[in-house]
């Protein structure tokens, strides 16, 4: 009896390693290729005989590249859109959950007929409304855009001010506070989870957005870190790998530093959109 | 009688002339205000307006002769006509409601003045909206920016559907464009090139998602009841090893796949060579790239199947295991009896939603595969296509933007009768009240 425990103990053992290098793997490869010296995607060994940094240099100082620049508006756009955004998503879910009023189902409902409509049906109609705006390629249309349209998201923060005893707003109404006052002073400080979780989903969807960043930013000064990632696959194909290793390092450890550091906001953030569907 | 009469006329002669009537000066200006610009900005277009949206434009581009000279004559740009018309109606809209309000607001406060109560002064009304009209103030903005960012958009690529705006004939400003009614539905359904594209790309977009659904949820499953199970530690290490393909964007994740899968240089088929087997073409064979999006959803997916459940695990009460282990359960019946049901029971929703989601995956199609390898009998298409990336592809790469509408219309028809069925079988969103 004892054996065969431990023989099945092993075998848990070495399928979780098995999974941790499949999970794993991908991303070292990324990573070791970037270091990698010459351009091909093709190498003997995983890890690099000689380290070199000259891809990042390359990144920065080529001219047909502005990495820095483009770095600096995804990180303008993205930090932006995910103020506009959390703000957004916060008071409307907070209207929606706490009150009722007239046409509220109705809204609800619409909400959820919106969201399955393929996102970007509606490109063309946006573009051609932007034109007429007069819009097109500024960073101000994405954020707009964007903002305007992860108010259709907000479910989740729906069903996580659900879930707040109403006996708290209600105690400080009859203590004279206004429904501002409410909000501000003790439904902010509650949902600091769910702040964290809305904001970091609405950066990082601004962050690694390339459909329609590609359609709005016509010049290349003004493109995003994802446009100009998506531009040197397209142009290069294989033939420059280990440059777009080093690209892809760049725009994806951010947003995983991000990811783990704020993990439990994101798995409570999770679960309670789950529960609530 | 009287006053709440006259108010009302004057509201409607012009807006807030009753409020400014009622002594609601601030009100009845600010009011004013509003009509002032709506005449100076789109009222006046309303005619052409609802013209072009009726018409899709008149006249085609073209050359008269002026004298002697030939010039070149603008014609209506029918989808400038839709859209700024569109636009016009639904500004006209929201304005009709504000004045429709402004006149009840006249007429009532005609009537509270008739029965001797003085007019609410402004402080009174903004106290009044602000305490019982909260909710309806905190939605405004985002309501506005939903009409016209989300709601507009739709409804102009819904009238798309029924027009003929499609490459190479009508284009404009070249040429115009016109109301064909069912007729693109029609050339979906009947016509040879686009039945034949239509039925195999649908297929295999029901295909696609119930797969990738399935194994993605149970592969998450197993993955959780591994680490959770007796004997394993640094269970908090495995978790958050596991979580990193999640972690990743998935715009980096699956361009890097897209390499690692390469059939020539790619690190995957250069091991399968140390191991003496032949290279597989991952991504340029029809039924192997089918696989390869599968397998690569799976690294994507399952992560976040795996948190969900570990998180689920955790709330099943303990004594029930503890009642079980007296009653001498096996660990699978354990399993079978108590862990099982609770799983499925509270991930039932999520795994209708992942299903919707997964027929919506332009991500892991678009950018692994592109909708590649080329299939020659489909219409715009590649073998892995979904319907949303050969939506895509119609509209950015083949300008058949009224195939496109009708595809979109299809696509939410499918995914809202799912979900529809969903919102039924679960009925969280009926009884939201009852947590409480």
């Amino acid at each position: 009896m004892k054996t065969r425990s431990t023989i099945f103990l092993v075998l848990k053992y070495l399928l979780l390693i098995a999974i941790a290098v499949i999970a794993i793997y991908p991303a070292l490869w990324i990573l070791l290729s970037s270091f990698r010296p010459g351009t091909s995607l093709y190498s003997e060994t995983l890890i690099p005989e000689t380290f070199t940094i000259a891809h990042y240099k390359e990144l920065f100082n080529n001219p047909s590249f502005q990495y820095g620049r483009w770095y600096l508006n995804t990180l303008k756009i993205a930090t932006l859109t995910m103020v506009f955004s959390t703000i957004l998503i916060t008071l409307s879910m907070y209207a929606l959950s706490r009150f009722r009023f007239r046409g509220r189902q109705n809204i609800l409902t619409t909400m959820l007929v919106l969201g399955m409509f393929p996102g970007f049906m509606s490109m063309i109609a946006i573009f051609i409304f932007l034109l007429q705006l007069n819009l097109l390629d500024t960073h101000a249309a994405l954020i707009l855009v964007y903002s305007a349209g992860s108010v259709l998201g907000g479910f989740v923060v729906k069903g996580f001010y659900d879930t707040i005893p109403r006996s708290l707003d209600e105690a400080a109404r009859i203590d004279g506070a206004t429904h501002l006052q409410v909000f501000l002073k003790i439904m902010l400080p509650l949902s600091k989870p769910m702040l964290t979780y809305v904001a970091l989903t609405t950066f990082t969807g601004a962050w690694v957005d390339f459909i329609f960043a590609r359609l709005v930013l016509r010049t290349k000064e003004n493109w995003t870190l994802a446009v100009g990632m998506w531009d040197l696959v397209n142009s290069f194909q294989n033939s420059n790998f280990t440059l777009f290793a080093a690209g892809a390092v760049l725009i994806a450890v951010p947003i995983t530093l991000l990811f783990f550091f704020l993990q439990r906001f994101l798995v409570q953030g999770m679960m309670s959109g789950a529960s609530k569907g | 009688m009287r006053h709440r009469s006259l108010a009302a006329v004057l509201s409607t002669l012009f807006m807030g002339l009753g409020q400014l009537y009622n002594r609601q000066y601030l009100k009845g200006l600010l009011l004013a205000a509003v009509e002032a610009l709506a005449i100076f900005t789109f009222l006046p277009s309303l005619g052409k307006a609802i013209w072009g949206v009726y018409t899709l434009g008149e006249k085609t581009q073209g050359f008269e002769k002026v004298g002697r000279v030939t010039v070149r004559v603008e014609g209506d740009h029918s989808i400038y006509l839709l859209i700024s018309g569109l636009i016009t109606l639904f500004l006209f809209a929201i304005f009709l409601i504000i004045y429709i309000m402004n006149i009840r607001d006249a007429y009532r406060t005609g009537a509270a003045r008739e029965a001797g109560a003085k007019p609410a002064s402004f402080k009174q009304t903004f106290a009044y909206v602000t305490d019982k009209k909260f909710p309806h103030l905190m939605l405004a903005l985002p309501a506005a920016g939903v009409l016209f960012l989300t709601i507009m958009p739709i409804v102009f690529m819904i009238m798309l559907a029924f027009t003929n705006y499609a490459s190479p004939n009508h284009i404009p400003p070249k040429s115009l464009v016109d109301w064909v009614g069912f007729g693109t539905f029609a050339n979906l359904l009947t016509l040879k090139t686009w039945s034949g594209t239509f039925v195999g790309v649908f297929t295999w977009t029901i295909v696609w998602a119930v797969v990738a659904t399935v194994t993605t949820y149970f592969g998450g499953i197993l993955v959780a009841l591994l680490i959770e199970s007796k004997g394993v530690r640094f269970k908090k290490l495995w978790r958050t090893i596991f979580i990193l393909p999640y972690a990743i964007p998935q715009l980096i994740s699956l361009l890097a796949m897209r390499n690692l899968f390469n059939g020539q240089f790619g690190p995957i088929n250069q091991y399968l060579g140390y191991f003496g087997l032949g290279k597989l073409p991952w991504l340029t064979d029809p039924l192997w790239a089918k696989a390869t999006v599968i397998l690569v959803n799976m690294w994507i997916g399952i992560p976040v199947t795996m948190v969900l459940i570990l998180g689920i695990l955790t709330a099943i009460p303990k004594d029930m295991y503890e009642a079980a282990d007296v009653d001498g359960a096996t660990g699978f019946q354990k399993f079978r009896i108590i862990t099982m049901p609770f799983i499925l029971f509270s991930t039932a929703p999520i795994l209708i939603t992942q299903f919707a989601g997964n027929i919506n995956n332009f991500n892991v199609i678009f950018l692994l595969t592109n909708g590649d390898p080329v299939n020659g009998s489909y219409q715009y298409a590649g073998s892995t296509d979904l319907l949303v990336t050969w939506l895509y592809k119609l509209t950015l790469n083949n300008s058949q933007f009224n195939m496109a509408s009708a595809i979109g219309i299809i696509i939410f028809l499918i995914v809202a009768s799912f979900s529809i069925w969903n919102y039924r079988r679960t009925r969280s969103f009926k009884e939201e009240d009852m947590i409480q």
